[in-house]
């Protein structure tokens, strides 16, 4: 018995008295909470939380006060008076232009813009880095550099041709034609994604599937699709955030009446007529943002999730 | 009638050529080693006759059948790989299902080849676990499960051993053998265990890049190498090699290696030797005798270097004509590092190859 706690502990090879054998430490090595690097490392992250928590504060505090309170001064200070008439003015009742019906409008438009151009973009680039990782087709890599230099060629350069081929189309100015803009667009980097990820499975599995008599389409949907969870909402992350946060396709591929939220948002902040309303202009800021910061939270728990659940491992 | 029969088969991978114009018969119910080093092309030439790689060149038949630009699935053939390849959502049953229910078999047929499977391999308890809980023995007996509820004639099995421990792949297999033997179907199986290949085949083709240096029973191939890569690459520890020229006195012929002349009269062909052609002889360590002089046999002495007991057999490694050579004798009989032994051949069981062609004479 004393020799087993002695060759669990090498400091009482040093103790002569068999009494003293378990004074030495034994258990879990303590381990000092302030120690300098947990100084700084801990510093380090506070002080940038707050550097971007803080706007984020003061947005929320000047968006619940109004008006009289604001021209008062203090940014940092809490509202007196707590008022959400900032919030229904930016929803509902803000003007852009013509209309005053708020940005409910614009987040219509996006929503109706962010769901089909997700789904159709992650559809068609699962399936496009699918057969590229593992249909190894003629041309493949060929057609591979192309969709990899498209994602380097700048926006810009593509935004006149792009109006007139969807003016020819007969799309331009709609919501079709933005969602077409948004699928090509995404489409690059999310091929390279679900390639990258396909490429990284067991290519064993592929054949198994193969000999097995399982096609395309069957392998794609019965094998690659149910081991895919993590990639697919990591794609999903990347096009709702990019797409609900795009301006400059917005401007140009739309009419006014179906312009997306961001756009909308900069039409009231921007408004030159009257006075500028900080606490409306804070709160539709807010709402715009509430999306993507939805889902951050919710996906992103989903996805740790996932991978903790041994969705990526066999 | 052969089962698989591949004629002037050529593959290569852009600029790399792997497989060139190989040619290979299997008979029906024979069990085929492919048994080469890493990057020979074992791998290469399975998939090909499962239809996973597009040959460059030549011909595949299947029950004489040909299958060359035949789907896999079409081509009567079951596999199972080195990593298992189970699919991970699955649970053990609908991997055994899944392939038969994408050839829409009727249920009441699968369930029947499902329990068949399951009992002959016993992995009935297991049915509704997932990959992930099973032990890699366990996944391994899923995997060739897999292939046998397919029904076909010839399986095929790239290392499929390799990734568990020596005790389960012992135990594996001495299963797959009975396997073989109870279903009497084609198996062509790569490894590149020797023991494996010695205890399973009926032949074996032993390869290197991309070429069979010899197809033959795995007695032959032990006893009787038809060149210096396959005696070297069968055999652990590997045959001993002594470069040297043949001489011949008073009507006997002898190899001579350094300052000792090795008398090979007894080998079969040593009326072949040509006086001073430079040759290999090669000597596997069970084929010497240590201290057990026996008439007409001449003696040679040599120092013990190391000792390795192994229980049922002792490894002297000693040195002979200026280089090591190791010994087999039985576990009982012990031999210090040091002490003198006296060495006699068995030319008759030896192995002789052409220094240049390195082709058995
Ligand atoms: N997709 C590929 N592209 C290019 N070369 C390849 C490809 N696959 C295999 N090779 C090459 O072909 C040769 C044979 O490979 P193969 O996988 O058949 O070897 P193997 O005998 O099965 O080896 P191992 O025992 O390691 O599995 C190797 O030299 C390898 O580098
Ligand atoms: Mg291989």
């Amino acid at each position: 018995m004393d020799n087993m706690v002695a060759s669990n502990n090498t400091l009482t090879a040093y103790d002569k008295g068999p009494g003293r054998i378990t004074a030495g430490p034994s258990g879990r090595k303590p381990r000092r909470r302030l120690s300098r690097r947990n100084i700084i490392v801990y510093g380090t992250l506070i002080v940038v939380a707050l550097y971007y928590l803080l706007p984020l504060y003061v947005m929320i505090m000047t968006s619940l006060k109004g008006m009289p309170e604001i021209r008062v001064g203090n940014i940092f200070a809490p509202p007196l008076e707590i008022t959400f008439e900032p919030w229904v003015k930016a929803w509902a009742e803000a003007c852009t232009g013509l209309n005053c019906d708020g940005l409910s409008r614009g987040f219509w438009n996006s929503v109706r813009i962010t769901i089909p151009s997700t789904i159709i973009s992650i559809a068609v680039a699962s399936v496009n880095g699918y057969a590229l990782a593992n249909w190894r087709f003629k041309g493949a890599e060929l057609f591979f550099t192309i969709l990899i230099v498209g994602a380097f060629i700048p926006y810009q350069v593509m935004i006149y041709p792009i109006v007139i081929v969807l003016r020819e189309m007969g799309v331009y100015g709609t919501l079709t034609g933005l969602v077409i803009v948004h699928t090509i667009f995404g489409m690059p980097i999310l091929t390279l994604l679900f390639r990258n990820y396909f490429a990284g499975l067991p290519e064993e599995l592929f054949k198994a599937a193969r000999v097995d008599g399982a096609g395309f389409w069957t392998i794609y949907f019965k094998i690659m699709l149910p081991m895919s969870l993590p990639i697919f909402v990591v794609a999903m992350i990347l096009q709702v955030t990019g797409i609900w946060n795009d301006f400059l396709f917005g401007v140009v591929f739309t009419r006014p009446e179906y312009y997306p939220m961001t756009v909308q948002l900069n039409n009231i902040v921007n408004s030159v007529q009257g006075v500028k309303e900080y606490n409306v202009n804070m709160a539709a800021t807010i709402l715009t943002g509430a999306v993507p910061l939805v889902v951050y939270f919710v996906s992103g728990r989903l996805f740790v999730r996932g991978i903790a659940a041994g969705a990526v491992k066999g | 009638m052969t089962s698989v029969s591949v004629r002037d088969l050529s593959l290569n991978f852009g600029a790399v050529t792997v497989l060139d114009k190989l040619n290979l018969d299997i008979d029906h119910g024979e069990f085929l080693v492919l048994l080469g080093s890493s990057g020979c092309g074992k791998s290469t030439l399975l998939n090909c006759i499962a239809g996973l790689l597009d040959v460059s060149d030549g011909q595949i038949f299947i029950k004489d059948r040909n299958v060359t630009w035949e789907e896999p699935k079409d081509r009567g053939i079951g596999m199972v790989f080195q990593s298992y390849a189970l699919y991970p959502q699955m649970t053990v049953e609908k991997n055994l299902s899944f392939g038969l229910q994408v050839a829409k078999i009727p249920q009441p047929e699968i369930d029947k080849r499902v329990k068949r499977a399951s009992e002959i391999l016993q992995i009935q308890p297991l049915l509704k676990r997932k990959p992930s809980e099973l032990s890699g023995g366990q996944r391994q007996r899923v995997a060739i499960g897999r292939a046998l509820v397919r029904d076909v004639d010839v399986f095929l099995f790239d290392e499929p051993l390799s990734n568990l421990d020596a005790k389960l792949r012992s135990e594996l297999r001495v299963e797959i053998k009975r396997l073989h033997q109870s279903l009497k179907n084609t198996m062509i199986y790569v490894t590149h265990d020797q023991i494996e290949a010695l205890t399973l085949a009926d032949r074996i083709a032993v390869m290197k890049s991309g070429v069979i240096q010899q197809l033959a029973d795995p007695m032959t191939i032990y006893n009787a190498p038809e060149n210096l890569f396959v005696a070297g690459f069968i055999g652990s520890p590997s045959m001993n090699f002594f470069r040297g020229a043949v001489e011949a006195k008073d009507g006997r012929s002898f190899v001579r290696v350094n300052d000792v002349a090795f008398d090979v009269t007894t080998y079969p062909a040593h009326t072949g030797l040509q006086p001073g052609q430079k040759v290999v002889l090669g000597l596997r360590p069970e084929h010497v005798k240590v201290d057990e002089a026996r008439e007409g046999h001449e003696v040679h002495q040599a120092v013990v270097d190391i000792e390795e007991p192994m229980g049922a057999d002792n490894l002297l490694w000693l040195r002979l004509a200026g280089q090591s050579m190791s010994v087999r004798i039985a576990g009982q009989r012990r031999y210090p590092p040091g002490s003198t032994v006296r060495l006699t051949f068995d030319m008759a069981v030896a192995s002789i190859f052409d220094a240049v062609s390195e082709n058995r004479l």
